[in-house]
């Protein structure tokens, strides 16, 4: 088991070393250096910025100099925790990004969460009552599920909201609490806002585990093994938690790998709708103003946490299943 | 080696041949024909098999189909409401007249605007085949006919209503079809080509290539495509002419989105160098191009074509999400994706709950081509159960 574990960590060096290339290849694809228009944006506001320190800029972020150096300076900051400066807040990005990361990973693991504790008890009911009334239903909204896209899903459920009930469900604090500092109370009041985003962000994910485990269920249901226990006496209940359903939950832990960067990827679109205080809003306004340096920390963090993420699905599984560690590694 | 009758495939017929008939009529059956019976048991596939033939066909003769220019702005009916069409005139008798009812406009004091109310008492006769402005049928062909529209081209029609700039939604959701729906296709043609010459490489030679191709697939997927994409996205110039934007976003779409299309092909190169006949033709001395194409690609083509009508309605939603956020296709390019951004905010859809007629687009036609695609996956392997 270590060695499998200290097998996939090294196999996570170079992707995480590819990551960090990618985000810095999108920092560098506008046209230009940040510098000038940095400095640019500066003298169009009416203020002045001495050569002294635009030199110093220059020399920090090795600009003029070779791409790879360039590279090696920006790399050397992030391990030390600088992601350099944003030039639309005028403060570095640490200082930014840091409380919607923790948050995007908050409501990606609630999100997580509720995708099991709904599709468990409903995948077994689907394939233990196979073509009932409650089926259909669930195959159903499994379906509108997979086809409406997180963003159209939220903006139909705002609108809903407004309109019937008069009632506004964007963001994750109610008004008091946005800057408060943490207390009992401002988590509190995060867990009353953090339901919409989770069932708009969840549906997909929890409609396609349903399916799977439906599926899984049913292939198991009608092996000998469930046919003899049935024979011996052994209680409905007890013989289908006992075994088929132990055998059917890998799919679980499995598509974890899959679908936290589909959640972090989802969550970045959703959370612009309904303006959620996640990194999706903050990167999407980064882009938009070519704030690079904000934007490219944002897909480097975000893809080094689902990296991260899929390693510990990983090890999980191989836990589960020792197929899993012996065939890898063998 | 298999005994399953043609009723097991397709079903009881009623007033079939003899059983035995039918059981000979199967095993001459070409592998095709199976798949054809299988797939056409599926009748929601098949439904949606239509329906996706039908979006296509919108999408390709949109300038026929679409009552006005995508782009004709009209200063006066700003967020025109819908109209019904009224196909016959009830008052004399019936009689065939279709014809929409006029606007009454009020304007607003509150909020400042002119509103619109339809009025029975004014009738705009409407026509099939009425002549406009003109257009070119594909681009290439000039026209001036249409499918409907008013007789008396000033004369307002606007069936799913219009928007800020008082252009037609119809017609503006029309050409976006073409847009969106062809982002689709070209975007899985370009996953298609990396993902089979990928997976097919990896799946045939196996061992280090294999191995390497493996690790950036499983890049690929490990990281969150959303922020990647909206990264390499914004990074379009903005004055690239619009076609070249068009193919910078399917390009970057399609970069990201082969991973899938090469799971299944390696998948199926994997199962298949294990088979006798495949053994055989390379004993027989068959070149590695012909044992490809010749004895291995007829029993995975079918497969390939299923996971490739299922990835489309991806492409579709990330091209949308994509232009929702704005960093996507941009306007004069008319996609279902750019005119949602026009809806973005609740108050918005209020005023005008009639923007959101491209959402339904994008829906149910995901939802067929996912059906499509199921149906397809179902009958690709006809000989299993």
């Amino acid at each position: 088991m270590l060695r499998y574990i200290g097998w996939r960590v090294l196999m996570m060096i170079p992707t995480i070393f590819v990551i960090s290339v990618v985000s810095f290849v999108v920092i560098q694809l506008p046209p230009g250096d940040f510098l000038t228009s940095y400095v640019a944006g500066i003298t169009a506001r009416g203020e002045t910025i001495d050569d002294a320190t635009v030199e110093s800029l220059r020399n920090a972020y090795g600009l003029g100099q070779p791409i790879y150096i360039q590279y090696i300076k920006w790399i050397t900051g992030v391990l030390h925790g600088d992601f350099g400066q944003s030039f639309t807040w005028r403060v570095s990005v640490s200082s930014l990004i840091w409380d919607r990361v923790w948050l995007t990973i908050l409501v990606s693991l609630v999100t997580l969460l509720f995708t099991w504790v709904v599709a468990f008890p409903i995948g077994i009911y689907s394939a233990v009552r196979q073509y009932s009334i409650l089926d259909y239903v669930f195959t159903f909204i499994g379906f509108i599920g997979v086809a409406v896209p997180g963003f159209l899903l939220a903006l139909v459920l705002m609108v809903v909201a407004f309109a019937q009930f008069n009632m506004s469900v964007g963001g994750l604090f109610s008004p008091d609490f946005v800057d408060a500092p943490w207390s009992w109370e401002r988590m509190v009041d995060l867990l009353k806002h953090i339901w919409i985003p989770v069932i708009v962000l969840g549906l997909s994910g929890t409609a396609s585990l349903i399916r799977i485990m439906r599926a899984n269920l049913l292939d198991e249901l009608h092996k000998p093994y469930v046919v003899t226990a049935r024979l011996k006496g052994q209680s409905e209940f007890k013989l289908l938690l006992r075994y088929p359903v132990r055998a059917a939950l890998n799919p679980f832990v499995s598509t974890l790998g899959w679908t936290l960067p589909q959640l972090v990827s989802g969550s970045t679109i959703v959370a612009v709708v309904l303006s959620l205080p996640l990194t999706g809003p903050m990167m999407l306004q980064a882009l938009l103003a070519q704030d690079m340096y904000l934007a490219g920390s944002f897909i480097l963090i975000l893809s080094v946490l689902t990296v991260i993420g899929t390693l510990v699905s990983d090890i999980l599984l191989a836990w589960l299943d020792p197929r899993i560690r012996l065939d890898r590694v063998g | 080696m298999f005994t399953v009758t043609l009723d097991e495939v397709t079903g009881p017929r009623p007033g079939g041949s003899a059983p035995v008939e039918k059981e000979a009529q199967l095993f001459v059956a070409s592998q095709w024909q199976l798949m054809w019976w299988r797939f056409s048991q599926h009748k929601v596939a098949m439904l949606s098999g239509v329906l996706v033939f039908l979006i296509y066909m919108v999408a390709l003769f949109a300038e026929f189909l679409a009552p006005s220019l995508p782009d004709v702005v009209s200063s006066t009916y700003l967020y025109a409401p819908p109209q019904t069409l009224h196909l016959f005139d009830t008052d004399n008798g019936l009689r065939f007249a279709p014809h929409v009812f006029g606007y009454k406009s009020v304007i607003d004091p509150q909020a400042g605007r002119r509103t619109f109310t339809l009025d029975p008492t004014q009738r705009i006769a409407v026509g099939f085949f009425v002549k406009g402005e003109e257009y070119k049928l594909f681009g290439l062909i000039p026209a001036t006919r249409r499918l409907l529209g008013p007789i008396e081209a000033d004369q307002p029609m606007y069936l799913l209503g219009a928007d800020r700039l008082g252009r037609d939604m119809l017609s503006r959701l029309i050409y976006g079809t073409r847009v969106s729906m062809s982002i689709g296709l070209l975007g899985v043609a370009i996953s298609l080509v990396l993902g089979v010459l990928l997976g097919g490489i990896s799946g045939y030679y196996g061992g280090a290539v294999d191995n390497a191709i493996q690790r950036v697939i499983e890049f690929l997927r490990s990281i969150p495509t959303i922020p990647l994409w909206m990264g390499l996205a914004a990074a379009l110039p903005m004055n690239w002419p619009p076609l070249r934007i068009y193919f910078g976003i399917t390009i970057i779409i399609s970069l990201i989105g082969w991973t899938g299309l090469a799971r299944v092909v390696r998948g199926r190169f994997l199962a298949m160098r294990e088979e006798e006949f495949v053994m055989a033709a390379e004993l027989d001395g068959a070149s590695e191009m012909r044992v490809i194409l010749r004895y291995m690609a007829p029993s995975f083509i079918s497969h390939i074509i299923a996971s490739t009508t299922l990835a489309i309605p991806a492409m579709i939603l990330s091209e949308t999400s994509l232009s929702f956020l704005g960093l996507g296709l941009r306007p004069p390019v008319v996609s279902w994706g750019v005119l949602l951004k026009d809806a973005q905010s609740v108050r918005a859809v209020l005023q005008a709950p009639w923007q959101l007629w491209p959402a339904a687009a994008v829906v149910i036609s995901v939802i067929a081509l996912n059906f499509l695609g199921d149906g397809l996956r179902d009958a690709a392997d006809p000989y299993t159960h």
